[in-house]
């Protein structure tokens, strides 16, 4: 796929249709290539797409698209919806943009290899239903399902919903996907065991930030955290309390506008899932205000900038707590 | 009425200025009583309220935290309070959800003719709150003497 | 820090008997930044406000609290006072101790407590209060009033005779709207057209009223005081200014079979037409859609004949642009479709109308000249029967939930006129309840019965069935005799529902006002405000608010009129101060709060954020319009960067109020 991706690129480069790329480069290791723009068809050797290309390059473009000239950008099917949620809030100038969408069947998790007996990996590569990684110590065979990243085992949608131009072929949305029954589990739980096993999470939290910097939807001129006037600026968590009140709050934020790329939990180095905060919101609009997929479609109303005349009442919480 | 004779609860109530803050005054003018322990803060309308301020209330120290505005349909700002409603169910179904006690947040309707009903629901929600005791789940320590 | 003083008020002993006034005035003494605290029986009277404008300039103070009664009773008075002491009316809060504290708590120790922590709240936020001053919009004077039915030609009239301009927009060529179609009027039975052309002929003479006829408005910018407005004008191929109505081309135009709206298409007009004989202005349309010119460039027959050498197929449309400071909505209504009703046969019979229709065949100059008459076979009808609620108080989900209002009255008339004119009609009238509220109008029912025998029966019609003789078969049921009726019917008339016209919908985007879910325009409040949308400077008049029938639309384009010249009348409107502000700094231009603002108050505009350092900046950010703005703070909170803030209710100001509560 890599060489079909670069020779497309480069093509567009050369015929003028495009003035740079954005894509991966190989980071310090194998497994963990970064988002790189590329400004000449010569600089697009450096160009790599492999099963650990993981990271949604959509957040990228609202700086790119303020430049001169178009950028083109590969999207696989979750980096697109979170394109289009950017296209609604007016961050990115479609105009400017040129998408190829990518068929994607998941990203391999490095974890789950080393959890799998893989050191030194060199390389991986997709057979069917397998991956082959390449490692110092010879080569093995894994199944790729075994592989995957959490939000790409509950892939929700192998749909790219904004695109020019396709490579390999277009998915579909996925509606069983089961990415809410970590939320239902932990809905079913009392209130103690929530609370325990969020404050075991959350307490993990070294208020790195990473979450926040990779998130597609905290993509603010200046974040409320940062901003001392804002009441709520922190920088380390100094207390139980802050831990739990920046996830709140950033989830809050987001809250109709994230499209569960998942790339929060992915990025945390602290492991906490905080995908189960986000999908709580996602799972509790569906049920509440119908239906929606932030990022399916540019332009639509997000629900909480929306109501109808009969919603529920926030009562609503009290009585679902009670009919269990 | 009082079960923990030492615990009095801290209760923030933020009160709409057109519908809630004048029912809580209408409730003064009739003498309807209800505990100390609520304080009212005016807002213009129920959807000026931040989930920000929520959490702040208990951060520094509040036990409670209730909101009024005008009942949906009479928002005097026509909408105000349909968007207070779905931001306050969603945020506490997600305080809810991070295990903290769901009594602890509450929004009540109550129009600028419900003197009784501000003073009902504030005796009642005192009641609630004096029953669960002091907020741990969402302290911060250093906000209490 | 702020030097604050604050002043203690006893209300006689309304506070004084439940709060120890003194611990209050001496303990928030103490507060670091009150540099200035006392006491006094009455803080309201003129004595106890010169304590407070004496206090200010001896103390130097920067900011007032007052703990007295409820902000809702005083805080405008003290605003004066501090203003008169020369400080800035909004550097002034009032702690409520007396509604929401002394009046409430009987125990005096806990009353002084709380009163000392609500006053210590009101220090914490006065000490963040910024000073506002109320901006002032320019109004231009004058209003656009969209609809030219007897409820725009009413708001325009009575603009217009307090001296300012109106321009009147409407769709159609002609002015004068359903009124026109309508032949008598309840409760009085005067004729329509003898009560609404004269109005119609008074606002195409008023110099202060111009009338864009075949026109719409096709965008609308701006904000109260300042609307900018697009009209597109329709092309109509003939020459406003030339043309004398002389009804030549309409005569000659060999195109005959072009249905005719006015008459609801039950008879024919020709491609070249004037709408009815009254029309305002009296100028002829080319119907292009079926004029022979416009479809094969054959014919020109009306240009020929034309003396006045009006006509003009090259004409195109024309867009205008004008400044207006208040808009007036009166788009009314219209019937609704009764298709989906097959059970009463409209579409299987010609005979089967709806109560317009049957308007236009009692009407002189309608498809039968006013006689009555069936449409299928022109005799005169013997049985005629009406079907009340057609769509109206319908919750199947076919047709409105609401009651349309105006039928049961119109039904009457129609009852009424039929026994009088043809003695030997039988009338029935099938309701689900007869409602005549209002002046003259019950009397006016009852007479239908008591005096012309109409026969009413409470009961819905299951099926009208037309059969081979051309009468129409009516299946009944009679809820009071409990029965199943059969009659023999000649002539079925429908009672269909009323709904808003179609433009108001796209107009309501346009003017940023908003709608229920029935497509009528909203109120700013539905007691209070009934004339006015919540979008500031966009007024209602008419059927496009809500179902109302001739004298209520006529009051409430008065009353809507009244509105607009009470705007007009100011040179400089004052706005509230307390309104949403954009840091275009931290803003994202996502458009969210927009999405949530009702007043339409936020736009955004592309601002150069260029730095020396990293080249070009662009970024889209949020602009409030202060003059429209409300304050409601809806923006502040949907806004994720925390970019909108709200003047008077800052986050900064209400988190200190939380703090201080709290502590």
């Amino acid at each position: 796929m890599q060489e079909v991706m670069v020779k497309r690129a480069s093509e567009l480069m050369k015929d003028g249709t495009v003035s740079r790329v954005l894509g991966w480069k190989n980071g310090e290791f194998v497994y963990d290539p970064t988002p790189a723009v590329f400004e000449s068809a010569e600089a697009l050797s450096a160009f790599v797409y492999n099963d650990f290309c993981a990271s949604n390059l959509s957040k990228y473009l609202i700086a790119l698209s303020k430049k001169n000239g178009k950028t083109l950008v590969f999207l696989k099917p979750c980096d697109s919806y979170s394109f289009n949620q950017l296209l609604t809030e007016h961050r990115i100038d479609r105009e400017k943009i040129y998408i190829i969408g990518l068929e994607c069947s998941g990203k391999v998790d490095e974890a789950k290899l080393r959890e799998a007996g893989c050191e030194g990996i060199l390389s991986v590569k997709t057979e069917g239903e397998d991956i082959v990684v390449d490692t110092l110590y010879g080569e093995k065979t894994l199944p790729k399902a075994d592989c995957l990243g959490e939000r790409c085992i509950t892939c929700k949608s192998r749909k790219v919903v904004a695109f020019d131009e396709m490579i390999g072929e277009n998915g579909e949305v996925n509606s069983e996907c089961g990415r809410f029954d970590q939320v239902a589990a932990l809905e079913a739980m009392t209130p103690d065991e929530r609370y325990e096993f969020w404050r075991g999470e959350l307490s993990r939290c070294i208020r790195c930030n990473a979450c926040r910097n990779i998130c597609p939807a905290c993509s603010c001129e200046n974040c409320v955290f940062d901003n001392p006037k804002s009441g709520i600026s922190q920088k380390a968590a100094a207390d139980t309390f802050e831990e739990n009140m920046f996830h709140i709050i950033r989830a809050f934020h987001v809250a109709g506008r994230c499209t569960d790329c998942g790339e929060c939990s992915r990025v945390c180095p602290q492991q906490i899932p905080l995908h189960l905060l986000n999908r709580k919101f996602i799972k509790d609009m569906n049920e509440c205000y119908g239906e929606y997929q932030a990022g399916a479609e540019a332009g639509s109303r997000a629900p909480l900038v929306n109501y109808t005349l009969d919603d529920c009442e926030p009562s609503v919480v009290y009585e679902r707590e009670a009919s269990k | 009425m009082q079960i923990n004779n030492e615990f009095k609860p801290k209760i923030v109530a933020f009160c709409c200025n057109w519908c809630s803050y004048a029912g809580a005054d209408l409730a003064g003018t009739n003498r309807a009583n209800y505990p100390a322990d609520v304080k009212i803060i005016r807002v213009p309308c129920s959807c000026r309220v931040n989930p920000m301020f929520i959490l702040r209330a208990f951060q520094r120290g509040a036990d409670g935290v209730i909101l009024c505005g005008c009942h949906p349909g009479d928002c005097h700002y026509t909408t105000g309070n349909y968007y207070a409603r779905r931001r306050m169910t969603m945020l506490f179904s997600m305080l809810s959800y991070l295990g903290i006690e769901k009594e602890r947040t509450r929004v009540e309707w109550v129009s600028a003719a419900e003197g009784a009903k501000f003073a009902a629901t504030m005796n009642e929600f005192v009641e609630t709150i004096t029953n669960l005791g002091e907020n741990k789940r969402l302290e911060d320590l250093r906000c209490k003497k | 820090m702020r030097r604050i003083g604050v002043f203690v008020c006893h209300c006689g002993t309304n506070i004084a008997g439940t709060v120890d006034v003194k611990a209050v005035a001496e303990t928030l003494g103490k507060e670091p930044a009150v540099v200035f605290s006392t006491d006094y029986p009455y803080m309201c009277s003129e004595a106890g406000q010169n304590i407070i404008k004496e206090a200010i300039k001896e103390h130097k103070l920067e900011g007032v609290v007052v703990c007295s009664c409820s902000p809702r009773m005083h805080e405008a008075t003290f605003r004066k006072t501090v203003q008169a002491a020369g400080l800035n009316p909004y550097l002034l809060e009032v702690a409520n101790i007396r509604e929401q504290c002394s009046w409430i708590h009987k125990d005096k120790t806990e009353g002084t407590a709380k009163a000392i922590v609500l006053g210590r709240a009101a220090i914490a936020k006065v000490q963040l209060n910024t000073p506002l001053i109320a901006g002032e919009s320019p109004v231009v004077k004058r209003a656009l009033v969209i609809g030219g039915g007897i409820a725009g030609i009413q708001t325009a009239l009575d603009i217009a005779d307090a001296g300012y301009e109106v321009d009147i927009v409407e769709k159609q060529p002609t002015i004068g709207g359903k009124m026109t179609q309508i032949d008598k009027t309840f409760p009085t039975l005067d004729c329509s057209s003898c009560i609404l052309t004269p109005k119609m002929v008074d606002c195409a003479q008023n110099e202060k009223i111009t009338i864009y006829s075949y026109s719409e408005v096709e965008a609308v910018t701006g904000f109260v005081g300042n609307f900018s407005v697009k009209i597109r004008r329709k092309a109509r191929y003939v020459d406003e200014t030339k043309c004398t109505g002389c009804g030549v081309c309409t005569e000659k135009c060999p195109v005959k079979n072009v249905p005719n709206e006015y008459n609801l298409g039950m008879d024919n007009r020709h491609a070249a037409y004037i709408p009815f004989a009254q029309a305002i202005p009296n100028v002829a349309v080319i119907d292009a859609a079926h004029c022979n010119k416009f479809k094969t460039g054959k014919c020109g027959l009306c240009q020929k004949l034309c003396s006045a050498g009006a006509i003009n197929y090259e004409q195109e449309d024309t867009i205008i642009e004008e400044k207006y400071g208040a808009i007036v909505a009166a788009t009314g209504y219209n019937p609704i479709s009764v298709d989906k009703y097959d059970e009463f046969a409209y579409s299987q019979s010609k005979d089967v109308v709806t109560s317009l229709e049957f308007e236009r065949i009692l009407k002189a100059d309608g498809p039968t000249e006013g006689h009555l008459q069936r449409m299928s076979d022109g005799k005169q009808p013997k049985t005629i029967v009406f079907i009340q609620c057609v769509g109206s108080r319908d919750t199947s989900g076919c047709g409105k939930e609401y009651c349309s209002k105006i039928c049961c009255m119109y039904t009457a008339k129609h009852a009424m006129y039929c026994r009088e004119k043809y003695p030997d009609t039988e009338v029935y009238v099938f309701y689900i309840d007869v409602r005549t509220p209002g002046k003259n109008y019950d009397e006016f029912y009852r007479r239908a019965v008591e005096q012309y025998g109409v026969h009413y029966i409470k009961g819905m019609v299951g099926k009208v069935s037309p059969k081979a003789d051309g009468t129409l078969h009516v299946q009944a049921s009679d809820l009071i005799s409990n029965e199943q009726l059969h009659i023999s019917a000649d002539m079925v008339v429908l009672a269909a529902a009323i709904e808003p016209d179609k433009s108001a919908r796209p107009l309501a985007t346009m003017l940023t006002a908003s709608m229920d879910t029935n497509d009528f325009f909203t109120e700013a409040h539905a007691k209070l405000r009934p004339v006015e949308s919540p979008t500031a400077g966009v007024f209602l008049s008419g059927v496009c608010q809500g179902p109302k029938d001739i004298p209520e639309t006529v009051a409430q384009a008065g009353a809507a009129a009244s509105k607009v010249i009470g705007l007009l009348a100011k040179n400089k409107l004052s706005c509230n101060p307390c309104v949403s502000q954009s840091n275009e700094a931290m803003c994202n231009g996502c458009s969210t709060c927009a999405n949530v603002c009702p007043y339409g108050a936020i736009t955004y505009e592309d601002k150069d954020f260029s730095r020396r350092k990293d080249g070009s900046m662009i970024r889209r950010v949020a602009v409030v319009n202060e003059a429209v703005c409300q304050g409601c703070g809806a923006c502040t909170v949907a806004c994720p960067s925390g970019a909108m803030d709200l003047k008077g209710f800052s986050t900064s100001q209400i988190m200190a109020e939380v703090d201080a509560i709290c502590k």
